[in-house]
C-alpha cells in the first residue's frame, strides 16, 4: 500500500501544454502514472502527449473523472489554479510552482480546507508512491519500493535520503515533498497520521529545516500518536541567524526556528534524530533492525 | 526586499497614516534649507540605512538649531554606521532624513508580520516603545500584545479594540488609534508587505498618534505586481555578490569559513554546510545552483565562490535527478576550464548515471579534481583539502 496516491489515481496536469508541464508530464507518464488529461485554458479540445486537453478542471472531471491534480502554472496564476481544482472537487492537489505570493497562498489554503481537499506544496517536488505513481518532478528511479515513508520540506535532499534508504537495502512506500514556503498546504502531522495507519509503512523519515515551527508541532504529535519509528534530520544547523527573516519574525517565533531547537524537541519525543545528513539511511536500517528485510 | 524609513513613510502618507514632515537629502549643504522648509524649532537628523538600531550607533541626532542640523547632517552623511543589525562591517550612510521635531507624550511599539503558525498576519503592540523589541520579546514577552487578522475578513473594529484596551487608551485615543491601525493593515495587505514596524509609535501632545519611525519589508514573490515598490529598491543596501548570484538564478549567502560549496537544491545545500562542519571544517558559503544544474550555472557558481579569497577548496555536491550526472560532469569540466579554478575541487555526483560521470571526471585527469563516492566521503575529502592534507 501507499498513501495519498497510487496506480489507480486519475491524474490531471494543470498547465499541461507549457514547457515545464510538458516536460514533467512526459516523465510521469513514462513512470507509469495514470495521467488522464490536462488543463490549459484556451486549448481545450487539443490532444497533447496523447491525452485530452480541457479548458477547465470541471470539464476534465466530467469527461475523464480526474481525482488528483498536479499544477505547473506560473506563480501569478497558481493560487487561482489551486482554488479552481478545489472548487471542481479534486481531492489531492499537488502544486509544484515556486514563487507564489504568501498573501495568495493564505487565501487559497483556507479555501482548500473549506472544500476538504488535500493540498501538497507549493514549492515542492510532489508525491511519489514507489512503482505506482509519480505525481511530481523527482527522479523516479531513485525510489525503489519498500516500507519506509518519507516526508520532507526539501527537493534534492529528499532524493538523497531516499537514495540512502535504498542503498541500505530498504525501500520507499510513499515520499512526499511538502514544500519550503512559509505557508504550505499539508504539514508533517497530516502525513504522519496517514503513514501511521498505512499497513505497509514500517518506519518514517522526516526531513525538516530551519524556520517556522512545523517540526516542533510534529514532535508533540509524534510523542502522543505515532508508534512507528521516526528518523529525522534538520537542515541548517550551520545557517546564520536572521538572514532572510525580519526581526519581527523572530518575535513571533520566539526561540522556535533554529535547527537545534527542532532537533532537541524531536529527540525528546523519541524520534531518532541524526546530526549528519549522511546518516539517514543507516539510521533507518538500524531502527528497523540490521537483519530486517521486506516481509514479502 | 526592504526599503528605507523615508520611503516607508511616503507609503504611510499615501494611506493617511500620520507622519511628521520630513525631507531626504544626500548632501550636507542642503540640510539647512530642508530644515527651514520644514519649520519649527527642533529637528531630527536620521541616517537612512536598512538596519535597525541606528540611534544607538550614532545615526540619529536631535538638533536644536539650524547650525546643529547642518553639523549633524555632515557628521552622519558618509559615516559607516555599525548597529546590532549591520554586522561588524557596518553600513555607509548615503542619505539623511531631516524630520520635524515632535512633542512626544508617550512612546509605543506597533508592528505587523506574518505569523507562520496561525498562517495569518498578526498585529503586535507594546507599551515598551523605543526599546529594542527583540529584547522586550525575550525578557518580558507578556508586554507584547498580538492580534491575528484573518485575511478573509480583513481588519475589523474588534481587532483595534483588543489592542487599545490592553494598551489602556482613553476613549478619545482609542478612536484615533482605531483609524491608525486599520490604515496600517491596509498598507500591509495592499503592498504585499512581510513586515512593518513602527518603533516608536508616538502619542503626541494633542493626544493623536503618529509614526515617528517606519520600517517595511516585502514578500519578494509578490513584487512582480508592484512596479512602484520595485523602484524603491536600493541596491547599495544589498550584498553585491548575493545580488550578482541572484541575476543568474543562484542563491548565495557568504559565510566565514574556507570550504566553498556548490549544491543543487536549498535543503541539500544547507545539509552540505552542516556536514562540512561535522567533518571538522567551516563552510565559506551557501550556494544553491537550482534543482536542475547546468554547465552555465556551475561556471557562474565557481566564479561567485572564488570571489571570496578565503576559499581554500570547493565541494561540488550534486544529486542528479532528471538532469543526468554525466551531463553535469561535462559541465563541471567545461566550467573549470573557463573559470580557471586552481583550488582543490571535490566532486560528488550521485543519482542518474553517476558511474559514467565518475568515469568522465577521472578520464579528464585534471590535477585538482578529487572525486567522492558519497556525501560523507566528499565532506571529509574537502575538509582535508582545505587544510592542506592531500587525500
Amino acid at each position: 500500500m501507499s498513501i495519498l496516491v497510487n496506480k489507480d489515481s486519475r491524474v490531471l496536469v494543470q498547465g499541461f501544454t507549457g514547457k515545464e508541464g510538458t516536460f514533467h508530464a512526459r516523465q510521469c507518464i513514462e513512470y507509469g502514472t495514470n495521467i488522464v488529461g490536462g488543463v490549459t485554458p484556451g486549448k481545450g479540445g487539443q490532444i497533447h502527449l496523447g491525452k485530452p486537453v480541457f479548458n477547465s478542471v470541471q470539464e476534465a472531471i466530467e469527461v475523464v473523472q480526474a481525482d488528483v491534480s498536479i499544477i505547473f502554472v506560473p506563480p501569478a496564476f497558481s493560487a487561482d489554479a489551486v482554488m479552481e481544482a478545489a472548487e471542481a472537487g479534486i481531492k489531492v492537489i499537488v502544486c509544484i510552482t515556486e514563487g507564489i505570493p504568501v498573501a495568495d497562498m493564505m487565501i487559497a489554503k483556507k479555501y482548500v480546507q473549506k472544500k476538504k481537499a488535500i493540498l501538497i506544496g507549493p514549492n515542492c517536488p510532489g508525491i511519489i508512491s514507489a512503482e505506482e505513481a509519480k505525481i511530481g518532478i523527482m527522479p523516479g528511479v531513485v525510489f525503489k519500493k519498500g516500507n519506509v515513508g518519507v516526508i520532507s520540506k526539501s527537493g534534492t535532499l529528499t532524493y538523497e535520503a531516499a537514495n540512502q534508504v535504498v542503498q541500505a537495502g530498504l525501500g520507499i512506500t510513499t515520499a512526499i515533498g511538502i514544500g519550503g514556503d512559509p505557508i504550505i498546504g499539508t504539514t508533517y502531522i497530516d502525513l504522519l497520521k496517514l503513514f501511521e495507519n498505512d499497513t505497509e509503512t514500517e518506519a518514517i523519515v522526516m526531513i525538516g529545516e530551519i524556520g517556522g515551527d512545523l517540526e516542533i508541532q510534529a514532535a508533540e504529535y509524534i510523542n502522543k500518536n505515532i508508534t512507528k519509528p521516526v528518523v529525522a534530520f534538520i537542515a541548517g544547523q550551520t545557517a546564520p541567524k536572521g538572514k532572510r527573516m525580519g526581526h519581527a519574525g523572530a518575535i513571533i517565533a520566539g526561540s522556535k526556528g533554529t535547527a537545534k531547537e527542532k532537533m532537541d524537541a524531536l529527540a525528546a519525543a523519541g524520534v531518532h534524530v541524526v546530526a549528519s545528513p549522511a546518516d539517514i539511511g543507516k539510521k533507518v536500517k538500524e531502527v528497523l533492525g540490521v537483519n530486517y528485510c521486506h516481509p514479502e | 526586499m526592504n526599503i528605507h524609513e523615508y520611503q516607508a513613510k511616503q507609503i504611510f502618507a499615501d494611506h493617511n497614516i500620520p507622519i511628521q514632515a520630513g525631507i531626504i537629502i544626500e548632501n550636507a549643504k542642503d540640510a539647512r534649507q530642508a530644515a527651514e522648509k520644514i519649520g519649527g524649532n527642533f529637528w531630527i537628523v536620521k541616517a537612512q540605512i536598512h538596519a535597525g538600531g541606528r540611534g544607538k550607533g550614532g545615526g540619529v541626532k536631535f538638533a536644536k538649531s539650524l547650525d546643529e542640523v547642518e553639523k549633524f547632517a555632515s557628521d552622519i552623511l558618509g559615516m559607516t554606521l555599525i548597529t546590532h543589525q549591520t554586522g561588524p562591517a557596518g553600513k555607509l550612510v548615503k542619505k539623511v532624513f531631516i524630520a520635524e521635531g515632535i512633542d512626544i507624550k508617550k512612546e509605543y511599539y506597533l508592528g505587523m508580520v506574518l505569523d507562520r503558525t496561525s498562517e495569518m498576519p498578526v498585529m503586535m503592540a507594546s507599551t515598551e516603545g523605543g526599546m529594542e523589541i527583540e529584547k522586550v520579546a525575550a525578557e518580558t514577552p507578556e508586554k507584547i500584545i498580538k492580534v491575528g487578522i484573518d485575511p478573509l475578513i480583513g481588519f475589523q473594529a474588534f481587532h483595534a479594540r483588543k489592542l487599545a484596551f490592553d494598551l489602556k487608551f482613553s476613549k478619545e485615543q482609542m478612536k484615533h488609534f482605531g483609524k491608525f491601525a486599520k490604515a496600517l493593515y491596509e498598507v500591509y495587505s495592499k503592498n504585499d508587505a512581510s513586515l512593518i514596524e513602527i518603533n516608536p509609535l508616538v502619542l503626541t501632545g494633542e493626544d493623536t498618534f503618529l509614526a515617528l519611525d517606519a520600517k517595511m519589508g516585502f514578500d519578494d514573490n509578490a513584487m512582480y505586481r508592484h512596479a512602484d515598490l520595485r523602484k524603491m529598491r536600493d541596491l547599495d543596501e544589498e550584498e553585491p555578490t548575493e545580488l550578482e548570484a541572484g541575476k543568474y538564478g543562484l542563491s548565495y549567502v557568504k559565510l566565514d569559513g574556507n570550504v566553498g560549496c556548490m549544491v543543487n537544491g536549498a535543503g541539500l545545500a544547507m545539509s552540505t554546510m552542516d556536514i562540512i562542519k561535522l567533518s571538522g571544517g567551516e563552510p565559506a558559503n551557501f550556494l544553491d545552483v537550482g534543482g536542475a544544474a547546468s554547465a552555465e550555472t556551475v561556471a557562474k557558481g565557481f566564479e561567485i565562490i572564488l570571489k571570496d579569497k578565503n576559499v581554500k577548496a570547493i565541494f561540488v555536491n550534486i544529486f542528479g535527478g532528471i538532469v543526468r550526472c554525466d551531463r553535469i560532469a561535462n559541465g563541471i569540466l567545461e566550467a573549470t576550464e573557463k573559470t580557471n579554478v586552481k583550488v582543490p575541487l571535490v566532486v560528488r555526483l550521485d543519482g542518474t548515471n553517476s558511474e559514467e560521470a565518475e568515469k568522465i571526471l577521472k578520464a579528464a585527469n585534471i590535477n585538482n579534481i578529487i572525486t567522492a563516492s558519497d556525501l560523507a566521503d566528499g565532506a571529509q575529502k574537502v575538509v582535508n583539502a582545505a587544510s592542506g592534507v592531500r587525500s
